[in-house]
């Protein structure tokens, strides 16, 4: 097992190649996903024609603006502190990731790579709590949160989402397919747990944690409800919560709007596009050996 | 160096005993073999020894200490797992050198020990790759430089052979010989292989179903199994069993009549044979021990000691012919010289070795001689 290990991935999808379908069927299939491409794209390419128009042809049926309004764009930042609204929600969606892939690689460990007393029992319960729907959560996590005077403030915004039993379940499950002798290697070759943790399974989980940071970031990044609950301060406000007011302080202004949604799903798009390759094989892996 | 005592050791999962009331002393710079069939406890009681697994019962003593409650990296050993358990993400070097980082040894001393094991294993070369990058034979010495950089107190080893082809396997076994008796480490290896048992141990231990049957030289348990589980577990082709009753001959001699065929007793247990009389016991002869009669042999025939055989298959191997034959109603397999004119259909007189049988209670299984 050792050897096969993180090695034959490769190889053995070449191995399983088969024939190709015939030419009628792959047309078909073409066609399927090109047009479930098209339903996917089209509310963006609108979003970004949309951007560019003038208030007055919003709601014309005409996709393409009569004249471009690039400078919708930078009516965003005069209206609002769009900048800040920005900072804000990079620096919080940040935090939160890290404190989550922080959080989930060291539960993971500690539920597929050491033995204590009631571990699966805990880690059922954990598991458990992915059936909560959020929403669910709000009011509980809203209460605490003024109850320890964290109300209206950064902390108050980051911990609440610094724990994720998904991410914990996701880790785990790719931590148990790291053979156990590569611990056992280690334990004799001198090494404490941490240092197990720390220079055996979180190198060889990297890929799993990666993953789960892009998603992490992907979920923390456009939170909406947590952060509109939580937020009194305008210097608080993230992107989406920010876009809001957009709407009701200069009446509807539909066009600056879509400018502020491009610029707010940029960074994601930048992200998903630099990182694809790990998604991926991250998902692979969840899929095939979990 | 040190010595490695079991002393009642039990191991048991949930109703499973992996391993019962093992007491095992393995002394200071000796290699011992421990060996059985799959699933007798071998790992298990390697594992014991390591710190990797609970010790439910007894004390393992490594030198003086008893090590039950100290965990693995404080017992000063090395290990050497089945399939290698190298670090896939570091190079040959840092494999080697991870247990001495983590003991804080100086670069340069790291540095040393390092280059002077890969070359001792001839592993030099690949000291950069990883070990995805290194065939099986080389991720062997790999696994086996790293416990030697430890210059451990034990060396512990758990099949370290068994995923090398047939060839490589034989030619590592020489070297892992040599290397021990270069550095004279207290070694315990773990095979279900009974030709590395015998050609590497200085002594082994044979195992079965938990339980040690028999610890002794390699010559020693080969010639004086301790029980017929021993006696066909080592030795290929196994030993011949034979039914038979400790009887008077018409000549008033103590003999063993296996019903088709009437057999001497050794000389020297006679006397202590003689309460045995009446009473059911197994003849116990290795295939090396028969002889064809009608070339030179070492031993002389007698008449309870020549056998009318019939050949049912031959299988000749150039210097040695395996012989299957059938003597009345008994199977017997002889490994006979390969200048037998034994042919498979026909009949032939075989002479056996009195000297070398063995006599087995059938009861408790347990060797009478
Ligand atoms: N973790 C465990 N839980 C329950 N039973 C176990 C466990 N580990 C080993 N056993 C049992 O203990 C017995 C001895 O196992 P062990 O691995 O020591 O055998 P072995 O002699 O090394 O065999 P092999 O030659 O196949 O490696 C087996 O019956 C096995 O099923
Ligand atoms: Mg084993």
């Amino acid at each position: 097992m050792a050897n096969s290990f993180a090695v034959d991935e490769d190889r053995d999808a070449h191995l399983s190649g088969k024939k190709p379908p015939p030419p009628a069927v792959l047309a078909l299939r073409h066609a399927v996903l090109i047009l479930i491409s098209l339903t996917t794209l089209a509310p963006f390419i609108w979003m970004v024609l949309t951007s560019f128009k003038p208030l007055a042809e919003v709601e014309q049926l005409n996709p393409i603006p009569s004249v471009w309004h690039p400078e919708n764009y930078a009516e965003v930042f005069k209206q609002v502190p769009f900048a800040h609204y920005y900072f804000n929600s990079v620096f919080i969606a940040a935090w939160v990731t890290f404190l989550q892939v922080f959080t989930s690689c060291l539960a993971a460990f500690a539920f597929a790579r050491l033995r204590w007393p009631g571990r699966d029992g805990v880690f059922r319960l954990y598991l458990a709590t992915l059936m909560i729907p959020g929403v669910v959560m709000l009011i509980p996590n809203y209460a605490e949160m003024v109850q320890l005077h964290l109300f209206n403030s950064y902390i108050g915004l980051i911990i609440p989402a610094s724990f994720t039993a998904f991410g914990t379940f996701m880790l785990r499950q790719f931590m148990l397919t790291i053979p156990r002798a590569l611990d056992e290697a280690a334990a004799i070759d001198g090494a404490s747990p941490w240092v197990v943790f720390w220079d055996v399974i979180m190198p060889l989980a990297r890929a799993g944690v990666i993953t789960l940071a892009i998603f992490s970031f992907m979920g923390n990044y456009g939170s909406f409800l947590w952060p509109l609950i939580m937020i009194k301060s305008e210097y608080l406000r993230t992107l989406p919560v920010g876009m809001l007011f957009f709407d009701s302080v200069y009446g509807r202004q539909t066009n600056l709007i879509m400018a502020a949604s491009v610029m707010n799903i940029l960074p994601l798009i930048i992200l998903f596009v630099s990182t694809q390759k790990y998604l991926v094989k991250g998902i692979q892996l969840g899929a095939v050996k979990g | 160096m040190s010595s490695v005592k079991l002393e009642q050791v039990y191991k048991r999962y949930g109703n499973v005993t992996a391993v019962k009331d093992l007491s095992l002393e393995i002394r200071d710079r000796e290699f011992m073999v421990l060996v059985g069939p799959s699933g007798c406890g071998k790992t298990t009681a390697l594992r014991m020894i390591a710190g990797l697994e609970e010790i439910t019962e007894g004390r393992v003593r490594i030198g003086e200490k008893v090590v039950n409650d100290i965990e693995p990296r404080d017992r000063d050993i090395a290990m050497v797992f089945q399939n290698y358990a190298l670090y896939p993400h570091m190079s040959v070097y840092e494999n080697m050198a991870f247990g001495l980082k983590l003991r804080k040894m100086s670069k340069a001393e790291i540095e040393k020990r390092v280059g002077e094991a890969a070359a001792q294993l001839g592993i030099t070369e690949y000291l950069k790759r990883k070990p995805r990058e290194l065939s099986g034979g080389q991720r062997q010495r790999v696994a086996l430089g790293r416990a030697i950089v430890r210059e451990p107190q034990v060396f512990l080893m758990d099949e370290p052979l068994s995923n090398l082809d047939a060839k490589l396997r034989v030619q590592t076994r020489a070297e892992l010989i040599k290397l021990h008796r270069r550095l004279g480490i207290t070694t315990i290896y773990v095979t279900h292989d009974q030709v590395e048992a015998m050609t590497m141990g200085d002594r082994m231990a044979v195992m079965k179903d938990g339980v040690l049957q028999q610890c002794d030289t390699p010559m020693e348990v080969y010639h004086h199994p301790a029980n017929i589980f021993v006696a066909g577990f080592i030795g290929t082709p196994s030993m011949n069993f034979v039914k038979a009753v400790v009887a008077d001959s018409l000549d008033g001699d103590l003999i063993i009549d296996a019903g088709s065929f009437h057999f001497d007793i050794l000389e020297s247990e006679k006397k202590a044979l003689a309460e045995w009389k009446g009473k059911n016991v197994v003849l116990g002869i290795r295939p090396a021990d028969i002889y064809d009669k009608n070339l030179r042999n070492p031993v002389d025939a007698g008449p309870r000691n020549t056998l009318t055989a019939f050949v049912d298959v031959v299988e000749p191997m150039g210097d040695l012919c395996t012989a299957y034959l059938k003597i009345g109603d008994v199977d017997i397999v002889a490994m006979l010289d390969g200048a037998t004119g034994a042919k498979s259909g026909e009949k032939l007189q075989v002479v056996v070795d009195v000297s070398r049988s063995h006599l087995f209670d059938p009861e408790t299984e347990k060797a009478i001689y």
